[in-house]
């Protein structure tokens, strides 16, 4: 029995070890080899270029990440915090409603949204040209672009980070701590820094070190909005843009470092001793704002908060009804009609892009279904040495920054290998797929460990006392049981997939180009509006994937992130 | 239906060893219990019979056959799990018919065989429910048609009534009882509850730290206990620690050292337990056979205290005697009514009968 027990350990773990070796151990390592080439032979000039004198632009392209990342990190918290804070322990008119709505900028795809606010806030934005009609004004009053705008949409789209660890950290105090706290004396603000602050500690914590991870990674804000200003995830990508993979391997090996290092802070710091409490069915308490200018002050905070929140969501939706031609010269669009979403299925050009990332992403999500639910099955229900590893070896892929991931696939399957089964993937189909389903792996397999670790063991050992073999037990009981959780987690997946730009740009071929690579053709081509019907589709489908994670399979959206 | 018979078995989790050098052997259509404290190897032996777990040395036998390196499957047992492991997606009826359906029976035997069994455990009418909309007792009962409803060689339950609460438990304790002695299936029972096994079992194993200290029917256990752990395990008792002082006729005379007095115990199999001269003594006597007695009483065994606790429970009445160095006799009483309320301060003796008095050794660890 013990040696049946392990033969099926190691049956389960071949082919999990096989697929994180080839797609993800071995890229990253080709990657590394390839920084230290020049011309082929062994060298380190690579990395002497970078840090070196003679090219200073790599260096501050590294100090301007992590400056804007910590600058990321501080906005999020300043918005997310504060919000949570108001919308979870008062209680006023609506709060349940514009509660929901502050999770809102999860549902626009990084590019979708940075085009929405270029078309907000930016130059030629709505917002600055009606303030200047308005008040008569010679010039635009205030514009986004470069560093403010990266700033502004890295707010806009992580604080949601921050609102929602604050948010389920304070609905998880135990309400008497508070309650004994002013029972002892203490007043209102003493209670805050000496007792919420504190036990709010651990997931302000987590959330700003996943803030700025994000934010090292960050690709489309820089890309559309940077200008001349130098990032190290974007510095990849012109590398590679100017033929220079050596170059490109070395930042990407430099901004993996910077990534892991993080990773490995952040475990080490979750492993702390964690005084959260168990303690469960305590209804959050909410003091109901009495005062009615205090109440009417909240209510417009909200209002406010959901109108700005909004605007990017709702510019997409205009900027979608103006068809080509229908917003050149002129201050405001001049054309409304449906005529982008017309060719979208009129015309096969236009339609193919779609259809290119439903398939890709629909491949690359039954990949992550079947190796999510096994490899999570293998971590939680089986013992083996060395499951540490396997375990940092699957969170790898959520480190890495999309574009290191892009690069390492180009590096890895640039030639042929035996993961390639002897083709060069670079260059074909079959690429984008694949570096989907590297990307994906570790959000399935998150969301399929959480519910696996619920299953409690002996629903699996009642199956096998009733005569059932193994593999029965696995397809009737275990994969219904978790069907929820994995398929939640692919949905994500799916979705994110469709609207991954990152990888996509430094990987895509004319025949396969995704949504997102023709967001960026359209803009280019300055026909904002199909760009943005594109941008429609993508955030429709998140909506529907919301909707069905939160109605059927019961999973909150803030498990999502 | 088949004996279990586990030779020599021993398992050891790296350093700790939950079961050492087990030896039973439970016959056909016994109703057999294990009893112990938390932690003590109970639900480990239970799997390595279930199959779950493999022991480190020893083997297992069903009806002389030796099963030791049969996986669970295989097994042909039921088990009913403490948290019941119901399969949660899935209705009664699908749960029940689980182990059919593994077993390939055809459609209508499997219908009729769950629809028996659910009537068996009064469940029939709830058939289509799914289990998460079932109370406590009724997934108990789930659980208990879904392994009778394999005609299992043998039944395993592993505290299935620690979940409920106290009347259900009862209403539970005979049902699965009456269903036992329908199916006339061997049965093993863990517990950690002394009634529940004193009032079901056929018989019952006492372990302590993964060693077994007595196998015996719960009278036996109850009243001959091997050794002071089983004594103060099973039931109430008072021990007091003693030495063997003279041999008297059909009498043996022991003294305790805190009181300095003797004690008289009757010569009997019954009263003076199996032990090794090398052993530590105690003897035990349950709060229901000692008397309180006037203080003016002379005679064997009577010791002097006054009363200092005086605990009314409805069907009987604790009285707690502190003798003169401090020791703490328990002395219990049915409900006879205001006439053997005590007043506490009282001065009293109470007697320990020489025929209810039983020495035995301590526990060697
Ligand atoms: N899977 C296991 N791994 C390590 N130790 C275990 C395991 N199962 C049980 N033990 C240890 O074996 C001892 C007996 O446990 P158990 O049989 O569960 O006790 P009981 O059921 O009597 O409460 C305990 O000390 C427990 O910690
Ligand atoms: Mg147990």
């Amino acid at each position: 029995m013990l040696n049946a027990q392990k033969r099926k350990t190691i049956l389960l773990l071949i082919p999990i070890i096989l697929v994180l070796v080839g797609y993800v151990l071995y890229p990253s390592i080709e990657t590394m080899i390839e920084s230290f080439k020049r011309n082929g032979t062994f060298s380190l000039e690579n990395y002497q270029d970078f840090f070196g004198e003679k090219a200073n632009a790599n260096l501050e392209a590294l100090w301007n990440s992590v400056w804007i990342s910590l600058l990321s990190v501080f906005f999020s918290a300043l918005i997310g915090i504060p919000l949570a804070y108001i919308f979870n322990r008062y209680d006023f008119p609506g709060r349940k409603f514009f509660s929901s709505i502050a999770i809102m900028p999860i549902v626009l795809p990084s590019l979708v949204g940075v085009m929405a606010f270029m078309y907000l806030y930016g130059e030629a934005g709505l917002i600055p040209n009606m303030i200047k009609d308005l008040f008569r004004l010679s010039e635009v009053p205030f514009s986004i672009g470069g560093i403010s705008g990266i700033l502004i949409v890295h707010a806009y789209t992580m604080y949601p980070y921050f609102y929602m660890t604050t948010s389920s950290a304070l609905n998880n105090i135990d309400p008497s701590l508070e309650e004994s706290a002013y029972n002892l004396g203490a007043n209102r603000f003493e209670v805050f820094w000496k007792i919420t602050f504190p036990l709010l500690t651990p997931g302000l914590v987590a959330a700003s070190l996943l803030v700025f991870m994000v934010s090292m990674a960050s690709f489309s804000a820089p890309f559309l909005l940077a200008g001349g200003f130098r990032v190290l995830s974007l510095q990849i990508y012109f590398s590679k843009m100017n033929g220079d993979l050596e170059m490109a391997a070395t930042q990407s090996i430099i901004l993996t470092v910077v990534s892991i290092s993080f990773l490995l802070f952040m475990r080490w710091y979750q492993n702390r001793r964690d005084y959260r409490m168990a303690s469960k069915g305590i209804g959050a308490h909410r003091s109901e704002v009495n005062n009615p200018f205090l109440k009417w002050c909240m209510v417009t905070i909200g209002i406010l908060a959901m109108i700005i929140l909004l605007l990017p969501h709702a510019t997409l939706f205009i900027l979608s009804l103006v068809p080509e031609g229908g917003w050149t010269w002129q201050t405001y669009p001049q054309i409304f009609n449906l005529d982008n979403y017309r060719l979208l299925f009129d015309d096969p050009n236009i339609w193919d892009p779609v259809r290119n990332s439903l398939i890709m992403s629909f491949i690359a999500c039954i990949g992550v279904f079947v190796f999510g639910i096994i490899t999570s099955y293998a971590l939680v229900k089986r013992k083996f040495v060395g499951k540490n590893l396997l375990d940092i070896l699957v969170m790898i892929p959520w480190v890495l920054p999309a574009t290191v991931v892009g690069m390492n696939m180009i590096l890895a399957f640039n030639k042929a290998s035996i993961f390639s089964f002897g083709h060069i993937l670079v260059g074909t189909f079959w690429i984008l797929p694949l570096a989907y389903f590297v990307r994906f792996i570790p959000l399935v397999v998150r969301s399929t460990t959480a519910v696996l670790e619920q299953m409690d063991d002996s629903i699996e050992e009642a199956a096998q006392n009733l005569g059932a073999k193994w593999f029965y037990t696995f397809r009737r009981v275990v994969i219904p049981i978790i069907m929820p959780g994995v398929l939640s987690g692919t949905l994500l997946a799916f979705v994110q997939a469709v609207g991954e730009f990152p990888t996509s740009v430094l990987l895509y071929t004319l025949g396969n180009r995704p949504i997102s690579i023709e967001i960026m053709n359209q803009l280019r081509m300055f026909n904002m509006g199909q760009a943005a019907a594109y941008g429609m589709i993508q955030v429709g489908l998140i909506a529907i994937v919301m909707i069905i994670s939160s109605k059927f399979f019961k999973v909150k959206a803030d498990n999502a992130l | 239906m088949s004996t279990v018979n586990l030779s020599k078995i021993t398992k050891q989790f790296g350093s700790v060893t939950a079961v050492k050098n087990l030896d039973l052997l439970i016959n056909e259509g016994e109703f057999f219990t294990f009893l112990g404290p938390s932690g003590c190897g109970k639900t480990t032996t239970l799997r390595m019979i279930a199959g779950f777990y493999y022991p480190t040395k020893g083997k297992v036998l069903f009806n002389d056959k030796d099963m030791t390196a049969v996986p669970p499957e295989k097994r042909n047992t039921g088990m009913v799990f403490q948290n019941y492991a119901l399969f949660p997606h899935m209705t009664v009826f699908e749960n029940v018919a689980f182990g059919l359906k593994v077993r390939k029976l055809n459609r209508t035997e499997m219908k009729k065989r769950v629809e028996e069994v659910l009537k068996k455990v009064r469940l029939e009418q709830y058939m289509d429910r799914q289990v998460s909309q079932l109370s406590g007792g009724q997934q108990q009962r789930v659980a208990l048609a879904r392994a009778l409803v394999i005609e299992p060689d043998i039944l395993l339950l592993d505290e299935p009534l620690s979940n409920l609460d106290a009347r259900l438990r009862d209403e539970m304790r005979n049902e699965i009882l009456r269903l036992q002695r329908d199916y006339a299936i061997t049965t093993i029972y863990v517990t950690h509850d002394q009634v529940e096994a004193l009032t079901m079992s056929d018989r019952i194993a006492v372990f302590n730290m993964g060693v077994c200290q007595q196998i015996g029917s719960p009278i036996e256990i109850y009243n001959e206990p091997v050794n002071d752990f089983v004594a103060e395990f099973i039931g109430e008792t008072n021990l007091l620690p003693v030495i063997f002082e003279e041999q008297a006729d059909k009498q043996r005379v022991y003294r305790t050292q805190d009181l300095d007095v003797s004690i008289y115990v009757v010569d009997e199999k019954p009263h003076i337990a199996n032990y090794k001269d090398s052993d530590e003594l105690v003897m035990s006597i349950r709060p229901e056979a000692v008397q309180i007695v006037g203080e003016e009483k002379e005679g064997e065994n009577i010791l002097r205290g006054e009363v200092s606790l005086v605990q009314f429970t409805g069907a009987s009445v604790h009285t707690y005697v502190t003798l003169e160095n401090g020791v703490t006799i328990r002395t219990t009483d049915l409900n006879k009514g205001p006439s053997i309320y005590l007043q506490e301060g009282k001065k009293v003796n109470v007697q320990l009968p020489a025929n209810q008095i039983r020495v035995i050794p301590k526990a060697r660890m």
